[in-house]
């Protein structure tokens, strides 16, 4: 079996949002990259699939050359190859068209992406590409097993989950649920060691235009301080939910 | 030109996310001058939508169609969208939603924008607001193309009375065939969802152990709540997965949201930052939470829920 793990590089979760250039850059000062959480279950059940049923791991990227610590850190962790495209990421759409023309010259019998990333957090670049390729797609996906050809997944949906099932090629967005956090590998010095050796390769980027275009960001206004109630004193705390902030 | 608004539903009646994402696309056909049509699928009363503005319901009737598929329900928007024109296709932030834009996009190839908060500041360049970076910040975004695929936020814009025409035809779609097979759904009845609820309890490491989780969901009951918990608290295996909410996990945009025994760490709080009104109640007044917080209260949990409880409960009746 041959997967593809779309990896997307994202500022860690503890990172301080701020933006330069009038507010139409995000400012990458202090800010330490990671690999995006969810790419990361994916990743991790990736290597399940390798060392239980025998698969090849290849990892994908569409970034400039800052990006490649993030890759390197996937081939530490077992991934067989990495591909960086060299392109700015612009938006969903772009990542989506870059990616699915890449598969279309190199088929892969599973795509993982994650269900939505930490930074642009579109949650579009798996059903696009999956859009694209005319391959089947889930998303939210919190357990994955193959038989054959036969994927079975399991998503979840508002209150509860469902499972689904269908034949590979399959595109999944991938979370919490396809491994637990406690199954995640931190590459040890072996692994640091093979990736050095392992093949990373840069591709130019194809041919293809962004839909949407990013004007500037802005933080939310500053909050109001708290108004703090006594805990003796809950009617009055219900007072303020029902009269002031009309919530109840 | 036109708009389209998708109306979900769950066992023929229509969500709120319906009614809410109808009065959004009423108030952006006020500026752009064009009508709305809505689309419902196994929906028999569709009455409603006219209240909140649609002047005309497209409505799909059909057996087949009985669980959500991604592929399949993109696939009848899409054909929806080209029987009325629409340039503006407005659809919700759910699970479902979700899952489905990206494939909607692609088949109207339309740009699409994802956590929309608000009408567009301008429609020529067509400017959107949304959110970024989990929450933690709003980007303003031009949409190039012709046709524009916009995900609402939910609870972002409110529910708006209007009034429409609401003039229902039914449409039969061409059912795309499917090679995904839903097998079996497995669904909380009768209970709020975080996804759904207009007020969501959540639960911390503070309050010690899932033993205690019987006054969570009391409190939730009182107040027809969703529960939810920090992420500690689902890896623990206190409550499932499903109820972690935060960056990692589900987000939540309710209009209240009463956080107990949590402390307020940056990832939980960008999950939950795009609710209206957050309460806190944690025994510690450092606690970060206070300071993203509207209300507060420093002190115990095991004695403020109970009193909590019994204060709503008197509450409710008397309001009733
Ligand atoms: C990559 C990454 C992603 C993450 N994603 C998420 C996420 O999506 N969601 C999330 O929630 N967390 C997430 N976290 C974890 C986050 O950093 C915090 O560790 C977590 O939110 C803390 O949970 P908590 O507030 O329940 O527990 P604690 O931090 O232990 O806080 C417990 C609180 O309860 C209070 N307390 C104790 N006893 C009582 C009492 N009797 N009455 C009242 N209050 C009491 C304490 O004062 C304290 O403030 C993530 C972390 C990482 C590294
Ligand atoms: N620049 C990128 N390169 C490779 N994969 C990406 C990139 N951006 C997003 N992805 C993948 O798509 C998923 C969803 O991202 P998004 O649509 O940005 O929320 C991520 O979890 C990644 O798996």
């Amino acid at each position: 079996m041959k997967i593809l793990v779309c990896i997307s590089h994202v500022p860690d979760t503890t990172s301080k949002i701020n933006f330069v250039e009038n507010d139409t850059q995000f400012d990458q000062q202090g800010v330490q990259y990671v690999i995006n959480p969810n790419d990361e279950f994916g990743l991790t059940r990736a290597m399940w699939f390798k060392e239980k049923q025998g698969a090849s791991i290849d990892v994908i990227n569409v970034g400039l050359a800052q990006t490649e610590s993030t890759l390197r850190k996937c081939l530490a962790i077992g991934a067989d190859s990495a591909v960086r495209i060299d392109a700015e990421p612009l938006d969903g759409i772009f990542v989506a068209k870059q990616i699915a023309a890449y598969v279309q010259e190199n088929p892969y019998d599973l795509i993982i992406a994650g269900r939505e990333s930490i930074d642009y957090n579109g949650g579009m670049v798996p059903g696009m590409i999956a859009g694209i390729l005319g391959l089947n797609f889930v998303t939210n996906c919190t357990h994955l097993s193959i038989d054959n050809n036969k994927a079975t997944a399991e998503r979840e949906i508002d209150g509860g989950k469902e499972t689904l099932s269908c034949p590979l090629p399959l595109v999944i967005g991938g979370q919490k649920g396809l491994v637990e956090e406690s199954d995640l590998r931190i590459p040890n010095m072996r692994g640091i060691m093979q990736a050095r050796k392992k093949p990373l390769s840069v591709l130019p980027a194809f041919e293809a235009a962004p839909d949407t275009k990013i004007n500037t960001f802005y933080k939310p206004a500053e909050k109001e301080a708290v108004k703090l109630v006594d805990a003796k004193n809950i009617d009055e705390l219900i007072d303020l939910l029902h009269n002031e902030a009309n919530v109840l | 030109m036109s708009i389209l608004v998708y109306i979900e539903s769950s066992e023929g009646a229509i969500k709120k996310t319906g009614h809410e994402g109808t009065s959004y696309a009423k108030a952006l056909a006020e500026k752009m001058n064009c009508k709305v049509t809505a689309l419902t699928i196994n929906v028999s009363d569709t009455d409603s939508l006219k209240e909140y503005g649609a002047d005309a319901v497209l409505q799909v009737t059909n057996a087949d169609l009985k669980h959500f598929e991604a592929s399949v329900y993109s696939n009848i928007i899409a054909q929806a969208a080209k029987e009325v024109s629409a340039s503006v296709v407005v659809i919700s932030s759910s699970a479902d939603s979700k899952y489905m834009a990206p494939l909607l996009a692609i088949e109207l190839n339309a740009g699409y924008a994802s956590n929309v908060t608000d009408l567009p500041s301008s429609l020529s360049p067509f400017r959107v607001k949304r959110t970024v970076f989990t929450n933690k910040a709003f980007c303003d975004t031009t949409l190039q193309t012709d046709v524009k695929l916009l995900g609402l936020s939910n609870n972002s814009f409110g529910v708006h009375k209007n009034v429409g025409e609401a003039i229902t035809t039914s449409f039969e779609p061409v059912l795309k065939p499917s090679s995904v097979q839903v097998d079996s759904v497995e669904k909380v009845v009768g209970k709020a969802t975080i996804a759904d609820a207009d007020i969501v309890v959540s639960g911390g490491r503070g309050l010690k152990g899932p033993e205690n989780w019987g006054l969570i969901e009391e409190l939730a009951d009182v107040l027809g709540a969703a529960t939810a918990c920090s992420k500690p608290v689902s890896d623990l295996g206190w409550r499932p997965h499903s109820e972690h909410v935060g960056q990692t996990g589900k987000p939540v945009a309710t209009n209240l949201y009463i956080a107990i025994g949590i402390s307020g760490a940056i990832q939980h709080l960008a999950g939950i930052n795009a609710s209206k009104v957050k309460v806190v109640i944690n025994n510690d007044p450092e606690a970060p939470f206070f300071k993203a917080a509207d209300y507060g209260i420093v002190g115990d949990a095991f004695e403020v829920i109970p009193k909590l409880i019994e204060k709503l409960k008197a509450f409710k009746a008397q309001s009733a």
